[in-house]
């Protein structure tokens, strides 16, 4: 049995590899914020009350090119329902934490952090505090950010643009996929969302980032049905 | 943009992240959706990874020899064999830096 410290130390170790794509991630989308000519504390204060990388650059693009708030907001809140298929995972093994806890552990629940932290409660479901390795990736997660979200409101994209470093984004999501990509059926599921994503791209609200998840599970339950 | 806009993207994110962990039992999902569930890793993330990839800053298709996808298969690759996230990322970037430095400069 791991103790409280352990779990979370673990789950900082599994995060932090990721900090690689995170962090010039955080610089640029701070450096955005002061570019598109935004007070540069409203642009910190979306990375502490939004905290939702990708959802608070397509927020500042949608007002910096004369949409209304009510479009931003709502392209925010459709960019971020994938948190509701993470929540719906995670839940299995936070059932037995308090009201209060859980409310509290939700605001760190990212991307990143779902997923290595999934992939960890998947092998040791027995560990009593599992809930401790979801905190330390998902505070790790959230000091990086408020740091590098700082620094490029501060410091202003002094990550040279010809480096391209938003590509790091795919390609931290590639290395946690990648290993599934041997299972036939995960395989397919994988290239109906890509190929869904690229196919509803245009839609409004930027909901091709919940549409394809939903036929790539849509056909997730198709290929369950086959198999039995 | 007002502070009171970003509150409202604040709330609705927290809701997207709370509402499945602390309002919603488990009990209430059937079996066949549990199982569907073991799925999400692989039917969210490609929404991420192929527009990152094939689609550029302004919306468009990138050309099928742009370097991009050349430095993802690179990541695939490295990944797969080497099962480790630094070196996926590195790899992928690196091979894609060599590209448009080295080759197309």
């Amino acid at each position: 049995m791991l103790s409280k410290k352990q779990l979370f130390t673990r789950g900082m170790l599994d995060i932090s590899p990721h900090m690689l794509s995170v962090i010039p991630f955080g610089i640029i989308c701070g450096a955005i914020g002061v570019e598109l000519g935004f007070n540069p504390y409203l642009v910190y204060a979306m990375s502490f009350i939004i905290f939702g990388g990708a959802s608070q650059i397509v927020f500042l693009q949608l007002l910096s090119g004369g949409a209304s708030s009510l479009v931003a907001v709502a392209s925010v809140g459709i960019i971020n329902s994938r948190h509701l298929l993470y929540g719906a995972v995670l839940s299995e093994y936070l059932e037995k934490l308090s009201f209060i806890k859980k409310l509290l552990i939700s605001y760190v629940v990212v991307d990143q952090g779902f997923s290595e932290s999934n992939k960890f409660f998947k092998k040791n479901r027995s560990e009593e505090y599992l809930h401790y390795h979801l905190i330390g990736t998902g505070c790790t997660m959230w000091v990086c950010w408020q740091i590098a979200t700082l620094s490029g409101i501060i410091l202003g994209s002094f990550v040279p643009e010809e480096l391209g470093l938003k590509f790091a984004i795919p390609l931290t999501f590639i290395a946690i996929v990648v290993q599934d990509l041997k299972k036939i059926d995960h395989l397919i599921v994988m290239i109906t969302c890509g190929l869904s994503s690229l196919l509803f791209f245009d839609a409004p609200f930027k909901s091709y980032i919940i549409i394809s998840p939903l036929i790539a599970l849509f056909v997730a339950a198709l290929l369950l049905r086959l198999k039995k | 943009m007002t502070l009171v806009s970003i509150i409202f993207a604040g709330i609705l994110t927290y809701f997207t992240r709370m509402t499945m962990i602390a309002l919603i039992s488990r009990d209430r999902l059937g079996d066949r959706i549990k199982a569907v569930l073991e799925y999400v890793p692989s039917a969210v993330f490609p929404a991420i990874i192929f527009p990152g990839i094939f689609i550029n800053d302004y919306g468009a298709f990138i050309e099928m020899n742009d370097p991009k996808i050349f430095g993802a298969l690179v990541a695939v690759i490295v990944g797969y064999f080497s099962k480790n996230i630094i070196a996926t990322i590195l790899a992928g970037l690196i091979s894609y830096w060599f590209l448009i430095f080295v080759v197309f400069s």
